[in-house]
């Protein structure tokens, strides 16, 4: 079966380049499943997880905002920040995730904090994932 | 003439010179590929970004972002890059020159963001605007770091406050050679299209806003780009000067060497005339 090239790219360098038979992206709209051969499509992204498949193998990753751009044979994400789960610092989010929940019970609505507060959750739960690939489930929202 | 003392403790005072700036010369190197490392690493996101833009406008030429509207130019705002510290040759005043002559160009007087010390510091000597600063970034920026000097600049040219936005930076063109540039950021310039457009292409929700949330980032692209080129132009600008530095203490310590060497014969042959002299004056 045909396959994916996976580009996973932020400002300050790649992160991924990889080969994948299956992809999962936080679209604007709601979460993106892309197959090969999928319509060319170019859509901003949220903040969530991505999660690349390949020969069974799979990959997460948080991503924070930026786009992607599916072409029938190549997806390439444009993050605006981005990280593989191995490479998230559990204890930096977890950290961050109680200074914004502070900052918002202090503050409710703070946007800032808010957006913190998306962004530690997520990273927490991409982190997670990759240890406990079977409860994968959870929804931070 | 200086005494021997005095040209032997110059030679030494130079040549603990000569040891830092070989030392300074050998960091500058390593810095300067692992500058020109992130300057490659954050291409592929440029590259990819320019596409799109550009692919995007294509599609849809009639809708004017106003980041693409180009009005007429009243007032000017210049990011000026350069480096926090100094001993980087002419890096720096190159910039600052080149910054300085487009102000000048601006029919108001034009603002200017610095991003890097010395282009703040003689700016605010020249008491020009300065709406905003990012210094001391270190030798790793990151997209965070940089971002909010881009910011003002975005929003000054949102409110109307500036009419066109220009970067001026030192391109890195080889280890030997680096040029002050000016590129212009604000109206965006379309980039050329390249390759064949995709017939159905699906935008979510709709081209315009996808082109709304792109542009800025764009932007951002391509100022960090120039921070990051000049960075790795400033480690070679420190590299070339300080290499000129320690072989110019070599011809230095030649030449003191030189001159303590006569100094010390002089004084033998001297020592001797009296040897000599004296001797004679009691067989005499």
């Amino acid at each position: 079966m045909a396959k994916l090239q996976v580009e996973l790219v932020t400002a300050e360098g790649r992160v991924l380049s990889e080969e994948a038979d299956f992809i999962k992206l936080p679209g604007l709209g709601g979460d993106l499943g892309v197959l090969p051969q999928h319509i060319p499509l170019l859509t901003p992204l949220r903040t969530g997880e991505v999660m690349v498949r390949n020969e069974g193998q799979e990959q997460f990753l948080f991503v924070a905002g930026g786009f992607v751009e599916v072409l029938p044979d190549r997806v390439v994400i444009l993050a605006d920040v981005a990280e593989r789960a191995e490479d998230i610092d559990e204890a930096g989010a977890e950290e961050a995730r109680r200074s914004a929940q502070e900052a918002l019970a202090q503050e409710p609505g703070d946007p800032e904090a808010a957006v913190a507060l998306e962004r530690a959750m997520f990273r927490l739960r991409v982190a997670e994932v990759r240890r406990h690939p079977g409860r994968r489930e959870r929804r931070p929202e | 003439m200086a005494s021997l003392r005095d040209l032997r403790r110059r030679i030494k005072s130079v040549k603990s010179t000569q040891k830092i700036t070989k030392a300074m010369e050998l960091v500058a190197a390593a810095k300067m590929r692992r500058a020109q490392e992130r300057v490659q690493a954050a291409r592929p996101y440029s590259e990819e970004i320019t596409n799109v833009v550009a692919d995007l406008f294509r599609r849809s030429p009639e809708y004017k972002h106003p980041y693409l509207q180009v009005r007429e130019v009243n007032k000017r705002l210049i990011i000026l890059v350069t480096s926090d510290r100094g001993l980087v040759g002419a890096l720096n005043s190159n910039n600052v020159r080149q910054a300085l002559r487009e102000m000048n160009e601006s029919p108001s007087p034009a603002s200017v963001v610095t991003i890097g010390r010395k282009g703040r510091d003689v700016m605010r000597r020249l008491r020009k605007e300065l709406v905003a600063d990012r210094s001391n970034l270190g030798d790793r920026p990151s997209m965070g770091d940089v971002l909010p000097a881009i910011r003002v600049a975005m929003e000054q040219y949102e409110n109307g406050d500036v009419d066109q936005v220009d970067l001026v930076f030192a391109r890195f063109i080889s280890a030997g050679r680096q040029q002050a540039t000016v590129q212009r950021v604000l109206p965006v310039e379309v980039p050329e299209a390249t390759g064949e457009l995709a017939a159905d292409f699906l935008y979510e929700p709709e081209p315009k806003d996808v082109l709304d949330a792109l542009l800025p980032r764009y932007v951002e692209a391509q100022v960090y780009q120039g921070v990051l080129e000049n960075l790795a132009s400033q480690q070679a600008a420190q590299m070339v000067a300080m290499r000129n530095a320690s072989d110019n203490a070599s011809d230095l310590i030649t030449d003191l060497t030189l001159t303590a060497n006569t100094v010390r014969q002089t004084t033998i042959t001297t020592e001797l005339m009296e040897i000599v002299g004296g001797a004679a004056a009691l067989q005499g």
